[in-house]
């Protein structure tokens, strides 16, 4: 019996589902570009090397030239074209325009996705490679500027962009942290969030 | 890339029953491994059976007081698992020294285990390999070799193992588990992986077809005070060219227990049992932990370009145990 080697499938993209025939061999960044015509998300090594290519997937990072499109349905795809809220940008995205987070813009659609999970990962407490002391005792660290540069180590820039890049993460994640102290504020709780605000414009 | 077939898994069963033992079939886990060798070549499956819905995520502890860690569960999510980070501190470093936050979060504990070698040659179909194409050759032994083995490795492969994880899991003793379509089996870590001699194309004792389902590791008291320091070429998001595991508990100035594993040395995890012999009962002091390096290091066979990592990697035994009898001295 021969193997199928393509089938129909059903992607959930930025909130919309979308059927395509592809072969197997296709993987989801290709099905995004040359498939669903969502072309944000960038090619650069196809190896996993440079992130370019970075999606959010059931709201993780992740790249999307090491996933193959059939291994992705069922899964919820969210590129750069489906970050902002309607007109309105996301903050990180609106951090990098006023803080000159690029240059070319190639790899931007990219970090900027990375920089969105980034913000999340360190306000659900995760810790890096840069953190002193991983102990769950030891509490999250400071977003500063080592954090965050570990923490976007995965999304190169060739044009070296890094310094303002690691600014419009910093102002994004300040940004967030402020709105979720507000948010404990009005609910009458603690306002330690606020704590963490102290971050880096280095 | 060659055409295949995909079927998702979605209980262990069915994944060995499709899997079978043809090796013309793969598991997909992650795929951040295989993916990348798919494309260029160098792995070319007929069939990918995608294992990432299996009910193998949790990370449970054991009713001795370890962790039974599923083979599906991620390497971010292992990483930031608050009893990893509380009783193996090492092993959530190693994880997160090890490629990018992208990876991690797509990487599976399974397949990081049996991810291959980074060796060039391995990697380019145009070049022999013994571990590729058997009897090939192997042409880094007069070629680009500077990240390369310095103990264990062989005149046919001096290819190293790139995973961070399975450093600490070395040194904690880590028990593999699988299953089979005639049943389940168990490895200790120590005897996963094979001994090079002629036959570096045979990487693990895994019976064919074998899904790894669990990694179990012991209560392991000693490894509260461990830390996983990695040396690379770059300051993040690049391959060790040099790591160790360590765990160590000193009482009253003496070595009452340590673990010790090396990384990027060898063609596996590197458990250093005869720096772990020299040093149990003795002084905790530096002249005691470089006495020990050497005694592990005694054995490296280093070629041209990676003389360094001698140096480098009992350096590297030397600050760990340092820092950690400082830490438990505390």
């Amino acid at each position: 019996m021969a193997l199928a080697t393509s089938s129909t499938i059903t992607l959930h993209v930025n909130g919309e589902r979308r059927t395509l025939p592809v072969d197997h061999r296709t993987t989801l960044l290709d099905a995004l570009r040359d498939h669903l015509e969502l072309t944000g998300s960038k090619k650069g090594c196809d190896h996993g090397q440079c992130g370019a290519c970075t999606v959010l997937i059931d709201g993780r990072r992740a790249v999307s030239c090491l996933q193959f499109a059939v291994a992705a349905e069922g899964r919820e795809v969210t590129t750069i074209e489906g970050v902002a809220d309607g007109d309105t940008l996301h903050p990180v995205q609106q951090a990098f325009i006023d803080l000159d987070g690029y240059q070319c813009g190639y790899c931007t659609p990219g970090q900027i996705c990375s920089a969105i999970a980034v913000i999340e990962e360190h306000a659900a407490g995760w810790p890096s490679a840069a953190t002193e002391d991983v102990r769950p005792e030891a509490g999250a660290p400071p977003l500063d500027a080592d954090e965050i540069r570990e923490r976007m180590s995965g999304n190169l820039c060739r044009c070296g962009a890094y310094v303002s890049i690691v600014q419009a993460v910093a102002r994004a994640a300040e940004a967030a942290q402020g709105e979720s102290a507000q948010d404990k504020s009005a609910q009458g709780g603690d306002l330690a969030g606020a704590e963490a605000g102290t971050a880096v414009t280095a | 890339m060659r055409e295949f077939g995909y079927e998702r898994a979605t209980d262990v069963p069915g994944a060995v029953a499709l899997r079978g033992a043809d090796g013309g079939t793969s598991y997909l886990g992650g795929g951040t491994n295989l993916v990348d060798l798919m494309k260029s070549g160098v792995e070319r499956p007929a069939l990918l059976v995608d294992v990432r819905e299996l009910p193998l995520d949790r990370v449970e502890v054991t009713e001795d007081g370890g962790l039974r860690i599923g083979a599906t569960v991620t390497n971010s999510d292992l990483a930031v698992h608050p009893e990893v980070r509380r009783r193996y501190p090492m092993l959530a470093e190693a994880l997160l020294a090890g490629a990018s936050g992208q990876l991690r979060n797509m990487a599976t504990v399974g397949g990081n285990l049996l991810q291959r070698t980074r060796c060039g040659y391995f990697a380019d179909t145009s070049a022999p390999c013994n571990k590729r194409v058997p009897g090939s050759g192997c042409p880094a032994i007069a070629g680009e070799h500077h990240n390369h083995a310095i103990l264990g490795a062989s005149t046919h492969c001096v290819a190293t193992h790139p995973s961070d994880m399975a450093v600490p899991l070395a040194a904690l003793d880590a028990v593999v588990s699988y299953e089979t379509v005639d049943g389940p089996g168990e490895l200790p870590l120590a005897d996963f992986y094979l001994p090079v001699g002629d036959t570096p194309h045979l990487e693990t004792a895994l019976p064919p077809g074998a899904l790894i389902t669990h990694v179990t590791v012991g209560p392991a008291p000693v490894a509260a005070v461990s830390h996983y320091r990695k040396v690379r070429e770059r300051a993040s998001y690049a391959f060790a060219i040099g790591s160790v595991a360590a765990a160590l508990a000193v009482r009253g100035g003496v070595v009452e227990e340590v673990r010790l594993a090396l990384g990027a040395v060898a063609s596996r995890p590197w458990r250093a049992r005869a720096a772990e012999r020299a040093l149990t009962g003795g002084p905790a002091t530096a002249e005691a932990f470089a006495a020990a390096a050497d005694a592990e290091l005694a054995a490296a066979k280093p070629l041209p370009d990676n003389a360094y990592k001698v140096t480098l990697t009992r350096n590297l035994i030397v600050s760990e145990l340092t820092r950690l009898a400082e830490e438990s001295a505390r």
